[in-house]
């Protein structure tokens, strides 16, 4: 078997392939301290020909099982394209990052770009506004489609985001429309860095888990007017991709 | 260590020892961790090793020996000083730290949070009393390059004199003449702090010590840069070399690095590389790297990429230019020739700037690189909004170019490693399909 271990910020997540590159095995685990243990524990006793790590933890992990590692964006673009080999565009959101990253035909990745250190524009700040509402992820990305007014949210930085919400609140703005705000501020963010590239292919994969997000795909979509898919597994893409690695570079040496 | 030898000296010239020393370990804790765990350094590189623990001890004991002779010494953050005209009076012309964090609370009681960290963490040298440097200095040379900087003279010249030149921000004739204006003021400001006149010859030998500098460093950089089948000493080896020229006393300096440079180039000739074949090489770009700030450095250099140059105020843009003293006869003619030099100097602050991007393309190609990084500090509006138009004018050319945005802080180092590491994997892929594509 072929494993891919990606350690996000928020999630840890370890999928393997066999001979034929089907997916046989997955998990989501929370990022907590010493996730090389726990990679270490779910791995025992399992068939391993090949490691790659991908992600933030990607360098505990190489320590650890001293396996491969490669980078997140090339993780994405492996993983993505494996599904659906009709796009050329991936965009990722993941927990404290969001990437657009640029496919050739062949799937090899061409150019990126990706978030500054700053959390505008993340999966972090969808956390922080349900929490503020009082709602879960799921939840709050539902009632989207209900809202009735387009507000908008002007502060770059997630934290001043933050106050502009509690100030919606304050105002009594109805909780979709302020969930609309939220969405709106992340997919504008989302679309002028995909809108950097010049992008041809109809399809953009969408990766990671914003891909989750019904309310932010259907506005993603809109304003890039083109379709945008969230890939299958979409949190697990970077750890397939990585898998996937594993077996190319097996199959080379 | 060096710091309790200059226990005296130190508390003599008001720095705060304690706080110091501790801030001066952490610093040489990291750049033992970072530069010396390095495989396969120059020899000549154990100079530079020997000053960096001395830096904040016998290079102060020095200057403060100048100043016993009332020789000046001034402390400057910005390449438009006219050290010349310092080293010309005897004295001594250094940079100043501005490269650390640990600074960047204390600043934050006077200054605005969003402002570069450069501004930031040099202020709060200044209040803590950690820099030595800024405590040996008669005054610190101010500039108007942007607005950080020049209202920050104003709060900072509440604590330590200041002297401010006014920097044109365009290059018309008449903005020129301006600038002349503004370095005769300074030879006379530097007169007032010597208490005498400085004359021609004096100012003639102050530029040829200055021109023999800058000439190492360009030689070090032709050497470092110019041939990709071997490099014969890392990028953040060299970026060192260049941060110390900013402290060091400039003849031992450029004896050191012509030293160096003698040994680079014998390993040019015996084929001695500290990258392996195919290493891609990459340029930065943007704003002046102080020291400690070796993050991008590190990040691609553990990641598996080779920095070649520096297109930077420590880097190139302080070199490539020389003093013409060929002509000269009298003052008047050596100032408008040092004037005509500092011109050159393409820093973002000019409008227009064409002439930076021009050069970074003819860079490029000289040195055969395969990508560049573009680098600014977080809020360094004029070269994040530069950044624009060389990206630009990078991308009609078909060069890979990965813009960075970031501070001192080291939250943001994996993030920057990841960006990197997937940079220089997409530049080995572009580079392996080019040979494809000609051998089909
Ligand atoms: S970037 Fe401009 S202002 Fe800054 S040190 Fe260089 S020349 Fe001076
Ligand atoms: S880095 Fe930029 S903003 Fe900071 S002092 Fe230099 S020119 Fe000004």
């Amino acid at each position: 078997m072929y494993w891919g271990v990606d350690v996000g910020s928020t999630y840890t997540k370890i999928c393997g392939i066999n001979e034929k590159k089907e997916l046989v095995d997955m998990s989501v685990i929370p990022t907590i301290v010493n996730q090389d243990e726990i990679v270490k524990k779910y791995l025992k006793d399992k068939d391993i020909k090949m490691l790659v790590s991908t992600g933030y933890g990607r360098h505990m992990i190489e320590e650890t099982f001293s396996c491969l590692v490669i980078s997140e964006i090339k993780a994405h673009a492996k993983g993505a394209y494996f599904f659906n080999n009709d796009a050329q565009m991936v965009i990722d959101l993941g927990g404290q990052d969001s990437k657009v990253i640029l496919l050739d035909k062949s799937g090899g990745f061409v150019d990126f770009k990706m978030n500054d250190k700053c959390a505008a524009g993340t999966g972090k700040f969808l956390e922080i506004a349900a929490n503020r509402m009082g709602l879960n992820l799921d939840e709050f990305s539902k009632i989207g489609f209900d809202a009735n007014k387009k507000l908008s949210i002007s502060s770059m930085c997630a934290v001043f985001a933050e106050s502009e919400v509690v100030s919606l609140i304050a105002k009594r703005e109805s909780a979709s429309n302020i969930c609309y705000a939220v969405h709106e501020s992340i997919a504008s963010r989302l679309a002028s860095m995909a809108n950097k590239f010049a992008c041809k292919s109809e399809v953009i994969l969408f990766t990671g888990g914003g891909a989750l997000d019904s309310f932010l795909v259907s506005l993603l979509s809109e304003k890039l007017e083109k379709t945008i898919l969230p890939s299958k597994y979409p949190q697990l893409t970077g750890a397939i991709g990585a898998a996937l690695c594993g077996y190319e570079i097996y199959q080379e040496v | 260590m060096s710091v309790e030898e200059h226990r005296k000296l130190l508390s003599e010239i008001n720095v705060d020892v304690d706080r110091h020393a501790k801030m001066m370990n952490m610093g040489l804790e990291s750049y033992k961790a970072q530069f010396m765990s390095q495989k396969n350094r120059p020899e000549a590189m154990k100079y530079f090793d020997w000053f960096m623990s001395e830096i904040q001890g016998q290079r102060i004991a020095e200057i403060n020996e100048l100043r016993k002779q009332k020789k000046p010494s001034v402390g400057a953050f910005c390449i438009f000083v006219p050290e010349e005209i310092i080293v010309g009076a005897g004295g001594a012309c250094f940079g100043l730290c501005g490269g650390s964090p640990a600074t960047i609370a204390d600043a934050e009681t006077e200054l605005p949070r969003n402002i570069c960290p450069l501004i930031k963490s040099a202020h709060g040298f200044k209040l803590q009393r950690t820099c030595a440097y800024t405590q040996s200095s008669d005054f610190i040379y101010g500039e108007t390059t942007c607005e950080a900087k020049k209202k920050t003279w104003e709060i900072l010249n509440k604590h330590h004199p200041v002297h401010v030149m006014n920097i044109p921000h365009m290059k018309r004739d008449k903005d020129l003449k301006m600038w002349k204006e503004e370095i005769i003021e300074f030879k006379e400001h530097i007169e007032e702090v010597t208490g005498k006149k400085l004359s021609l010859e004096e100012m003639l030998e102050g530029t040829r010590i200055i021109n023999e500098k800058r000439k190492a460093l360009l030689r070090l950089d032709s050497l470092r840069g110019l041939n990709p089948e071997v490099m014969p000493i890392t990028g953040k080896d060299a970026l060192f070399v260049t941060q110390m020229g900013f402290l060091d006393d400039p003849k031992r300096y450029t004896q050191k690095v012509n030293e160096l440079c003698d040994e680079l180039e014998k390993r040019v000739e015996d084929k001695i590389s500290v990258f392996e074949k195919d290493t891609p090489r990459l340029m930065i770009l943007g704003t002046p790297i102080a020291p400690p700030n070796w993050k991008l450095h590190t990040a691609v250099e553990s990641s598996g990429g080779a920095i070649i140059n520096e297109e930077s105020c420590i880097g190139h843009r302080y070199y490539k230019d020389n003093v013409d003293i060929d002509n000269i006869k009298n003052e008047d003619d050596l100032m408008s020739e040092l004037m005509k030099r500092y011109s050159e100097v393409d820093c973002a602050c000019f409008t227009p700037n064409t002439p930076r991007i021009d050069k970074i393309l003819k860079m490029y190609k000289d040195r055969q690189a395969d990508g560049v990084i573009y680098y600014t500090l977080s809020f360094c509006h004029t070269y994040n909004i530069e950044s624009f138009l060389v990206t630009e004018a990078l991308e009609a050319a078909g060069i890979p170019c990965l813009v960075i945005e970031s501070d001192y802080s080291p939250e943001d180092a994996g993030q920057i490693k990841t960006r990197v590491e997937a940079f220089l994997e997409s530049i080995s892929f572009k580079k392996k399909a080019n040979k494809l594509k000609s051998k089909s």
